[in-house]
């Protein structure tokens, strides 16, 4: 028996009116909160931060007091294959003290700052570049679009750790090299190979969004391709952008903890004044020398650099998931 | 397909000459040369470090000299190290052939023997596959083996056993392959077995042991093998929900016929692709890994270059990897077409 079906009574109807109508970013956020890694992944950055930004607050010790007679103390309570000294710990230094008697936590603290700052101010220069780049390259077409794929070709076949590990080398000791414990000069390094993903799916997402219908409608009502690009392209954007944003982030933290590792970072800092103490990637190289005499050197910055690198791609992960759901599952 | 391989082989000659140019500018502008600076060694005299940067061509033009190329100096232009150095010129007044004809130069520090040797061929009265380049080369493919073998199979049992305890394993060892770098993963290997539990040498002395080729094999290999295990198991869950799998199934085939013909088949195209440029990255990008372990293979020969500024053997090495990972990618396009004949090469 056939009913006539009144908008707003039938169970779809309902079904879809029970739930208020949501922007994408309250939508995005209800999504990420369900998703547990995710929010393990934003406790971890979150921490991270917070490590970073109220280090000098939080660290028990003077990160360059040297304490005499007690270095290369572990834990107290490093497991006994650990301890390869056989020394007792003291429980002041929670993860031990370093090579010349310096507590290791309170290096890792401060240490965190340089991998937050390294993640950050080269990520904004790059997304602001790749986005102006790949937006314009994306919209007009032609001789700009062919230039950048192939600028983009050269950097993807130029392994990018031997460019940092080149450029690093090569400019170490120049005037450039110099500003700012070295950092500039790694700034410049990462954007210059980094910005290009980014510029890459911003054109991508571009040429299939100004195909569509809303962008001809701009068009027709004469809107100037620079309003086109910034109040209708841009926005329609802005998903892949966070995400290759975020996934962005953690490889920046590793590139400054290898070159590090291979004695190629930022020149530690010599008062505890200075904003730039050490780095995790220093801390990982001196941790590397004593090895067999204090592993927790190697291990603290290592399990810091591995915590906040899983922490940012979980979340960049749980973003995608968010804010694209058809790309569930397919990373 | 003819044209572009040929296009794709062409493209390559341009992007060398970038590397090649910027590797050796950057080089050249890092101050010091190879015979002023040595804090480890003893200092070398004036008059014979004068000699040996002549030697070695390093008392001349550096740079492009564009100036006199615009004023038709074709000569000058060529004088300059950069031509000489990748397509020939007169080194001691005798014409020499450059890098084109696999000729990397003299090694600025290790005196009397040229690139090729040092990076190709193995020591004394070894076998070939001892010189540095196959070191690396076998620990690349010994990774590259693990990664597959483990992998693969992980992937297929994990789409197949979706939702279990199975797959919830395999799915967290993928995913912290993936979210540990993978020196990082080898400290805490270094750290547990050769500091620990002191199974193995931190820096092993000798490599014949097979032993001792297990933990950079692994460090060297998880990152792939857990990316492969991810892209495997999504790949197999996107084709289980084909219809010519349930084909399959209504023919009554065996569920064995249908994993192996139906399913691997198809699902394993996207995990090949990534195979290539995967080997490339283990066999290049290793250095690292080489490092820490101690590693003879030319990973480590470039890092000990760069701190000798062994000008000859750095740019050796950073072009043999360019030309490896460029390599890698058109191969990588070609076996697409080839897996996929949907897939048109443009």
């Amino acid at each position: 028996m056939a009913t006539t079906a009144v908008a707003g009574h039938r169970p779809i109807d309902q079904a879809i009116n029970t739930k208020p109508p949501q922007g994408l970013w309250v939508d995005a956020w209800s999504r990420l909160k369900k998703n547990k890694a995710a929010m393990f992944g934003l406790v971890l950055v979150i921490g991270f931060f917070a490590l970073a930004i109220f280090g000098p607050m939080l660290a028990p010790h003077d990160p360059l007091k040297i304490y005499d007679g007690k270095s290369f103390l572990p834990p107290v309570w490093s497991p006994d294959f650990l301890n390869p000294t056989n020394k007792t710990g003291d429980p002041q230094f929670f993860l031990g003290t370093d090579s010349i008697g310096r507590d290791v936590l309170s290096r890792l603290i401060y240490g965190a700052r340089v991998s937050l700052v390294v993640a950050i101010v080269p990520t904004i220069f790059i997304t602001i570049l790749g986005i102006s780049l790949g937006l314009f390259a994306g919209y007009s077409g032609g001789t700009i679009d062919n230039l950048l794929m192939r600028f983009t070709d050269i950097v993807y076949s130029f392994p990018d750790l031997l460019f940092f590990v080149v450029v690093m080398f090569a400019l170490r000791d120049s005037f450039l090299g110099d500003w700012a414990n070295g950092l500039i000069l790694l700034f410049g390094a990462l954007a210059i190979v980094n910005w290009v993903g980014i510029a890459r799916v911003v054109r991508g997402s571009t040429l299939s969004i100004k195909e569509k219908e809303f962008i001809e409608a701009a068009h027709s009502i004469g809107t100037s391709d620079q309003s086109i690009m910034q109040r209708h392209i841009l926005p329609n954007i802005l998903s892949p952008i966070i995400i290759i944003t975020a996934f962005a982030v953690p490889r920046l933290i590793i590139t400054e903890a290898v070159l590090g590792y291979l004695g190629l970072g930022l020149r530690p800092g010599t008062s505890s004044q200075e904003f730039f103490v050490t780095s995790w990637g220093s801390l990982l190289l001196e941790g590397q020398t004593a090895i067999n005499a204090q592993p927790w050197m190697l291990l603290a910055p290592a399990i810091a650099v591995a915590l906040v690198v899983m922490g940012f791609t979980f979340l960049g992960d749980g973003l995608r998931d968010a804010l694209d759901p058809r790309m569930k599952g397919t990373g | 397909m003819g044209r572009f391989l040929i296009r794709r082989l062409l493209w390559l000659i341009p992007v060398m000459i970038v590397v090649a140019v910027i590797t050796f500018v950057l080089m050249h502008a890092a101050p010091g040369g190879p015979f002023d600076k040595d804090p480890s060694q003893r200092q070398i005299d004036p008059t014979t470090q004068k000699q040996l940067n002549a030697q070695f061509g390093l008392d001349k033009e550096v740079w492009f000299d564009f100036p006199a190329l615009m004023q038709g100096n074709i000569a000058g232009f060529f004088d300059t190290q950069f031509i000489t150095y990748m397509v020939g010129g007169t080194v001691n007044g005798k014409w020499r052939c450059g890098f084109i004809c696999g000729n990397m130069g003299p090694s600025f520090r290790q005196r009397g023997l040229m690139v090729q040797d040092i990076v190709l061929d193995p020591p004394e009265g070894k076998a070939p596959w001892d010189s540095k380049a196959g070191y690396s080369l076998r620990l690349g493919f010994i990774a590259l083996i693990f990664a597959t073998l483990i992998g693969i199979p992980m992937g297929v049992i994990s789409a197949l056993r979706q939702n279990t305890p199975v797959d919830y394993a395999s799915l967290f060892i993928a995913t912290s392959g993936v979210t540990v770098p993978n020196f990082v993963l080898g400290i805490f290997l270094i750290i547990i077995f050769a500091v620990g539990l002191k199974l193995v040498p931190v820096v092993p002395r000798s490599w014949d042991n097979p032993i001792v080729w297990i933990l950079p094999a692994v460090v060297l290999g998880f990152g792939l093998l857990a990316s492969t295990a991810r892209l495997t198991r999504a790949s197999m869950l996107e084709v289980m929900r084909q219809d010519y799998v349930r084909t399959a199934r209504a023919k009554g085939l065996s569920q064995r016929m249908v994993v192996w013909r139906h399913m691997l088949k198809n699902a394993l195209i996207p995990v090949v692709t990534v195979m290539g440029p995967a080997f490339a990255g283990l066999i290049t990008g290793s250095f690292i890994i080489e490092t820490m372990f101690g590693f003879p293979g030319w990973g480590r020969q470039f890092v000990l270059a760069i701190g000798q500024r062994d000008y000859s053997m750095i740019m050796a090495t950073t072009l043999i990897f360019a030309l490896i990972i460029q390599i890698a990618n058109i191969l990588v396009d070609l076996v697409y077409t080839f897996l996929d004949p949907r897939i048109k090469l443009s």
